[in-house]
């Protein structure tokens, strides 16, 4: 097989309150020999927010993100889930209107770029399944992670709404039972927990907006996996990830009921089950203490 | 002839009646499907064969009418738009057929709607003119003004968004995605002149469109592809457009991001909140921040990374800027 190379679109949050999110995705493609140029040049993508107050400028910064990936030739891979809605949305919407795309490019030519549309975009999980293979992936493990019971989360922006997200996946993942992260869980020797919770949302987004919505949501998605017996959590989302690893404090204020599981990030879990060490993955980098290393 | 594919399916069935239980229970079904049959098929053959008591609402059979949403496996469909292979290829062979909200469960299938209906008349949804008795000419609207409607204007009322949205589920006061599809739809169209009012409504807090968590069900689930989601972001850009957006956290939490990667080509995560909560409002974050900054998880503002090429991203803020706050 040809090396995978990817342009890596690392968003902000790996580069700030995640940073153990950023050392586990270069451990994990350095053991798996995949090339990850990083676009340092990237702006914000917006979360989902910036287009509430002006749409066409989200347009324009995510153009211009996936203008960089172009130019490499490359596809674009995404390590958050939002980074990856924000921008393959952006790559529809241009992809499908010519009027649009024009004066998006009108704006990206002020300082050089041009937005084509060339690159295709994806999540690193789907890198990982779709390109890299899970059967090449079980031949790697060396710790499998066989005494785990391990609770996906997928996160809504990966799996919603899935006639886009389903655009570039080799093989079609149903929002209301969506099996890669079940999938990968398994091909790293863990059992997969099933919970009601597990392709809904963790309320990240509104936050400061609707505290207590978003503070229930995360309590019923830890409560449904401590329920169903998961001994942790994993997502391939760093949102999801800083919502169900620091704030389950007000999330079991929220919900009357002490909740709390060590969340890892699906980088970390592949990472543990490849052999990389827990310094390696950024294990002491979460709040909620990953107590089973 | 080609033969009829058929395989045999577990349905359990929702049971309550509001006047003679005080508990739901489910019944089991095992029947023969075939390919070309949908819920609502079934629903009929079990109450014509096996139980006449079950019951649910039918009327178009076309996924016109709207009534015969339900929910199977958690997951709101029509029953007369849903063919059994499609949700045996996503479910498997044993499907829970349940009402949209149990909570509102009245008798079996069937839940009272009223939630729904209330949601629909805040926004008043529709078209508020006045027109004259003998006007000159005819109001015609552009094809391009007629087509910002289109999506909007095929929402049936089924309540699958609404039944499944998580903000409306906690907070009551939520008007939900149908709602809102509806307050785009005529807010948009440029013949009504309520529009302002209804903006003022969906703009509130707690009921209006800032408590979204941006989920994307009901983009997924909507049987119409009315994509309400992003007819809540019109609408979120039609209350700045207005000069109606309040100085409030929910705005300052969207405009920060403008701020933020005008500054650093990145979002300054911290920043965003001291921002978006005010600098008494930020106090209650302080400690989640210092459990977070023990552990390495808070970029201080002088080590704020930033995006290479930042005069690019800077010069495209300044040049592609649509709205003012
Ligand atoms: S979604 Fe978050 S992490 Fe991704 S670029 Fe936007 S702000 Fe950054
Ligand atoms: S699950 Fe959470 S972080 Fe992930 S997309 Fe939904 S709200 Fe965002
Ligand atoms: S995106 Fe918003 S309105 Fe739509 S279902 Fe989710 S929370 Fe509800
Ligand atoms: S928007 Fe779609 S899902 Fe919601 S009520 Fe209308 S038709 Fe049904
Ligand atoms: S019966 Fe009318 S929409 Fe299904």
């Amino acid at each position: 097989m040809e090396k995978l190379k990817y342009a890596l679109f690392t968003g902000c949050t790996a580069k700030e309150s995640t940073p153990e999110q950023m050392m586990s995705t270069l451990a994990v493609a350095k053991k798996l020999g995949i090339e990850l140029v990083e676009l340092t040049e990237a702006s914000c993508c917006g979360a989902s927010h910036l287009q509430d107050y002006d749409d066409f400028l989200s347009l324009v910064l995510n153009a211009r993100n996936i203008a960089y990936a172009e130019k490499h030739g490359l596809t674009m891979v995404t390590i958050c889930n939002t980074c990856q809605l924000n921008t393959a949305m952006t790559k529809h919407r241009l992809d499908h209107n010519a009027e649009l795309k024009a004066k998006v490019n009108a704006k990206l030519s002020e300082v050089g770029l041009e937005y084509k549309g060339t690159s295709q975009i994806t999540h690193f999980l789907y890198a990982i399944i779709d390109d890299f293979g899970l059967d090449k992936l079980k031949e790697m493990i060396v710790k499998p992670l066989s005494q785990f019971n391990i609770a996906p989360f997928y996160g809504c922006h990966n799996i919603r709404p899935s006639e886009l997200q389903n655009e570039t996946h080799k093989n079609p993942e149903s929002a209301y039972r969506p099996t890669s992260l079940d999938d990968l869980i398994v091909a790293c020797g863990g059992a997969s927990v099933d919970y009601e919770e597990k392709n809904k949302c963790c309320g990240f987004h509104a936050e400061l907006q609707a505290p207590r919505t978003a503070a229930i949501l995360t309590g019923n998605a830890v409560a449904g996996a401590m329920d169903a017996n998961a001994d942790w959590m994993v997502t391939p989302c760093p949102l999801c990830h800083l919502k169900l690893d620091t704030q389950t404090h007000h999330a079991s204020v929220a919900i009357g009921r002490e909740v709390s599981l060590p969340v890892l990030h699906m980088q970390q879990m592949v990472g543990l089950a490849l052999g990389c060490t827990p310094d390696e993955l950024g294990l002491k980098h979460h709040v909620t203490k990953v107590n089973f290393i | 002839m080609e033969s009829i594919k058929s395989q045999q399916v577990t349905f359990k069935v929702f049971r309550f009646n509001e006047e003679t239980d005080y508990l739901p229970y489910y019944n089991t079904y095992i029947l023969d499907v075939t390919h070309e049959e949908v819920v609502l098929d079934i629903l009929n053959r079990i109450k014509w064969d096996h139980d006449g008591s079950l019951s649910y609402r039918r009327s178009c059979r076309h996924g016109i009418c709207g009534v015969c949403s339900i929910k199977a496996n958690g997951k709101a469909i029509l029953a007369c738009k849903t063919r059994l292979f499609d949700l045996i290829e996503t479910f498997g062979s044993e499907i829970t057929l349940e009402p949209l909200s149990t909570k509102r469960a009245i008798k079996d299938l069937i839940i009272d709607k009223k939630d729904f209906w209330d949601k629909h008349a805040q926004v008043n949804p529709y078209l508020v003119s006045d027109i004259e008795e003998t006007p000159a000419s005819e109001h015609l609207v552009s094809p391009h003004d007629a087509e910002k409607l289109l999506e909007a204007d095929y929402c049936i009322q089924c309540g699958a968004c609404h039944y499944s949205c998580p903000a409306l589920e906690i907070n009551d006061e939520y008007i939900g995605p149908a709602a809102f599809a509806a307050a785009y739809r005529f807010s948009a169209d440029v013949r009504d002149e309520a529009s302002l009012d209804r903006l003022h409504v969906v703009n509130a807090e707690a009921q209006g469109v800032w408590d979204c968590v941006k989920c994307m069900e009901c983009a997924e689930v909507c049987p119409k592809e009315v994509n309400p989601i992003e007819k809540i972001t019109k609408l979120h850009n039609m209350v700045f457009e207005a000069g109606i957006a309040k100085n409030n956290v929910a705005t300052r939490h969207a405009v920060g991001f403008a701020h933020s990667i005008a500054k650093h080509g990145l979002l300054d995560e911290g920043e965003l909140v001291r921002y978006s909560e005010g600098n008494i409002g930020v106090l209650k974050h302080v400690p989640v921040a210092i459990k977070m900054f023990a552990k390495g998880k808070i970029v201080l503002p002088w080590n704020m990374p930033k995006a290479d090429k930042l005069d690019e991203i800077k010069k495209l803020v300044k040049s592609s800027s649509t709205v003012k706050f």
